[in-house]
């Protein structure tokens, strides 16, 4: 196991505002759940700049607000009050199906429970991005077998999600969520629900495609994988207190 | 995404959980196959009875008297009765051409019932004894199937001659051919056996071929005695004229009897092809109850369709999301429910269509369904109708969900 390095004095980093084209860019974002008495101020105005290719960490205690970002940038979820930007166009201004598209074309997601389709093998899991962004059948084929080959599981590609390990599955999602070619990689604690040799995998996965030029925004508990990307963000009480770069 | 893909998908989905699918399956085929069944069979009921009156022919009036007045086997008309009681008379006037032009025939009709017929050793009890003319045969298409009918001259001397149904001709000779030129008795009476008529489908619960036909002067000398007629069966002289017929023998008897003008007649007269309506209204009436009953079972199919696929959305809602982040637009997920829902039906429709076919080539309750093709096509339209209507309502919830509501969903 990594032991976290030495805490970074809170700096926060001031991007640009000049930075004209950041690929996700959100400016004082809030979400509340519920309303009246009972409601749940999940993010209290919430401002972020992430230029392409970057690698980013969100740490923070649970109920923190990190997956509720993480859902608003990925179009999974739409915010209360702000804006969201996403790669030049105003999200708030798509439409349902155009948000659809954006997930599947711009958008990879892990999740740490895997979320896999039940009763399906590997590799339809992997071709369903291609089949939602309309490829052909043989091309879907073409690439998902080389999806499942890139995180080394050419020899799983028949198995269905019950029949694999957490580890496993885990790098499923990745090659599906990497099917498509996305731009951006979201992943809500990756590495929660594996060991500790599955999650060097991912994380060696996740370091390759960063040096590839793909941006990933990776939610964490650990301070050993919020390590190994080059910018952090704590997140605490729906508030952005710390924003660095660590390398 | 294709045709194919979807087709796929709804496939996978299907057979998740085969138990479910089957059982929604043969909600809908139980639905299906009694549409088809039923309507079969209200139309087989209806051909079946179309088909003996069409027999009779249809220019053939039957003419009876209302009150009892042919009634010479429950011992003696009231007086009243006997002023309207027909008699051989009205038989001869109705069969005089000038008074009643669109005549062609009559046939003055006698019945005893429950007389015992014997062979040397065999007897066997005939249900109806008829005694008429002879144009009574040609008039009600019975024809004699074996030797020959006999002659307006044997009426008229009382000859003990007699026609045997096939029936009648089983039961006392047992080879019906063999019967032609034998002597049996009826009572103490001889009767020399002139011909078998030939065989007749039955009419429902009484066998049209456990009959005798005996001149009626015959069968007035030795059965039934010189009471009314029962009835008289009158031959329009083509189909086109049963109305004025009708009316000529209305007018012809209530002038004969001197019936009051202030009186319903008296007189009953049953046209074949009035008859033939009503009963064809009937078996319309009885295919539409049916077809009813055959809907509700479709429509209680379709329910089972609803429920199930609400089942399944609900319990794939996590799907739903994990598609939806993958990418899925709202008409995809749509899609997929729709024809999960359709192909449900469908199959069910298909195993209702094919247990339909194969059902309705038996004998239900007595009657010989007829299958109506576009029964057929209806159901099965109407099983994907079916489908499409009660799959929407779960598949636009379905739909509809928000990504992170259906990802979140437990
Ligand atoms: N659908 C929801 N309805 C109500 N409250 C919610 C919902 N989702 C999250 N919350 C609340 O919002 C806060 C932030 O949640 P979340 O973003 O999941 O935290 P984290 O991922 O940092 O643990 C928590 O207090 C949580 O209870
Ligand atoms: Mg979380």
């Amino acid at each position: 196991m990594r032991v976290p390095a030495v805490q970074v004095p809170v700096v926060p980093v001031v991007v640009a505002s000049v930075a004209a084209d950041a690929l996700i860019d959100i400016r004082d974002v809030t979400k509340t759940y519920g309303h009246g008495e009972t409601a749940v101020h999940a993010l209290r105005g919430v401002s972020l700049r992430v230029d392409a290719g970057e690698y980013v960490a969100v740490m923070g205690s649970s109920g923190s607000g990190k997956s509720t970002l993480m859902n608003i940038l990925g179009c999974l979820d739409v915010p209360s009050r702000g804006e969201y930007w996403l790669d030049g166009s105003n999200v708030a201004g798509l439409s349902e199906d155009q948000q659809a598209l954006v997930r599947g074309r711009k958008i990879g997601f892990i999740f740490q429970s895997f979320n896999l389709i039940p009763r399906t093998s590997a590799l339809a899991n992997v071709e369903l991005p291609l089949t939602y962004a309309h490829l052909r059948r043989a091309e879907r084929r073409k690439r998902a077998s080389r999806a499942l080959d890139l995180v080394g599981l050419s020899d799983r590609a028949d198995h269905r999600p019950n029949q694999l390990s957490g580890g496993q599955q885990q790098r499923v999602a990745i090659a599906r969520a990497l099917a498509t070619g996305p731009r951006i990689l979201l992943a809500d604690e990756p590495t929660g629900n594996l060991d500790a040799h599955s999650t060097d995998e991912v994380l060696g996965m996740f370091d390759q495609l960063n040096s590839e030029g793909r941006t990933v925004v990776v939610i964490t508990h650990e301070h050993d994988v919020a390590a190994r990307a080059r910018r952090l963000i704590q997140v605490s009480d729906g508030r952005i207190i710390v924003d660095e770069v660590t390398r | 995404m294709s045709p194919r893909d979807l087709m796929g998908a709804a496939l996978r989905g299907l057979s998740a959980n085969k138990l479910r699918s089957l059982l929604t399956v043969l909600g809908v085929s139980i639905g299906v196959g009694a549409v088809i069944v039923l309507v079969a069979v209200g139309n087989g009921s209806g051909k079946a009875v179309q088909a003996r009156l069409e027999a009779m022919g249809t220019n053939l009036l039957t003419v009876s008297t209302t009150g009892g007045g042919g009634g010479f086997q429950r011992g003696q008309a009231g007086p009243a009765n006997q002023q309207y009681s027909l008699t051989l008379d009205d038989a001869s006037a109705l069969a005089d051409k000038r008074l009643a032009p669109d005549v062609s025939s009559v046939a003055p009709v006698m019945t005893s019932s429950g007389t015992t017929a014997t062979n040397g050793d065999t007897s066997y009890t005939v249900s109806q004894i008829i005694g008429t003319t002879p144009s009574y045969m040609p008039a009600t298409n019975t024809p004699v199937g074996i030797g020959e009918s006999f002659t307006q001259e044997d009426v008229d001397t009382s000859q003990r001659v007699i026609l045997l149904g096939q029936t009648t001709a089983t039961e006392l000779f047992t080879r019906p051919a063999s019967a032609v030129g034998q002597t049996i008795k009826l009572g103490a009476v001889d009767f020399v056996v002139r011909g078998v008529l030939a065989s007749k489908d039955s009419t429902g619960f009484n066998d049209p071929n456990a009959t005798a036909i005996v001149p009626i002067n015959t069968l007035r000398a030795t059965q039934a005695g010189y009471g009314a007629l029962s009835q008289i069966v009158v031959q329009a002289a083509n189909e086109d004229r049963v109305d004025t017929a009708q009316a000529e023998v209305t007018q012809l008897l209530t002038a004969r009897h001197q019936v009051p003008a202030d009186q319903t007649s008296p007189f009953r007269i049953t046209n074949s092809a009035q008859i033939l309506q009503t009963s064809q209204d009937t078996a319309a009436t009885f295919t539409a109850l049916l077809a009813t009953v055959a809907a509700i079972s479709l429509l209680v199919g379709g329910i089972g369709v609803t429920n199930i696929m609400l089942v399944t959305v609900t319990e794939r809602t996590r799907e739903i999301g994990i598609r939806k982040a993958l990418g899925a637009r709202r008409r995809t997920i749509l899609g997929q429910f729709l024809i999960e829902a359709t192909l449900l039906s469908l199959i069910g429709g298909a195993v209702g269509v094919g247990v339909a076919l194969i059902v309705s080539r038996f004998q239900l309750a007595g009657v010989q369904p007829a299958l109506v093709p576009s029964s057929i096509g209806l159901a099965l339209g109407v099983s994907a109708a079916v489908g499409l209507f009660f799959g929407s309502m779960p598949a636009h919830r379905a739909a509809g969900l928000r990504p992170i509501d259906a990802l979140r969903h437990e």
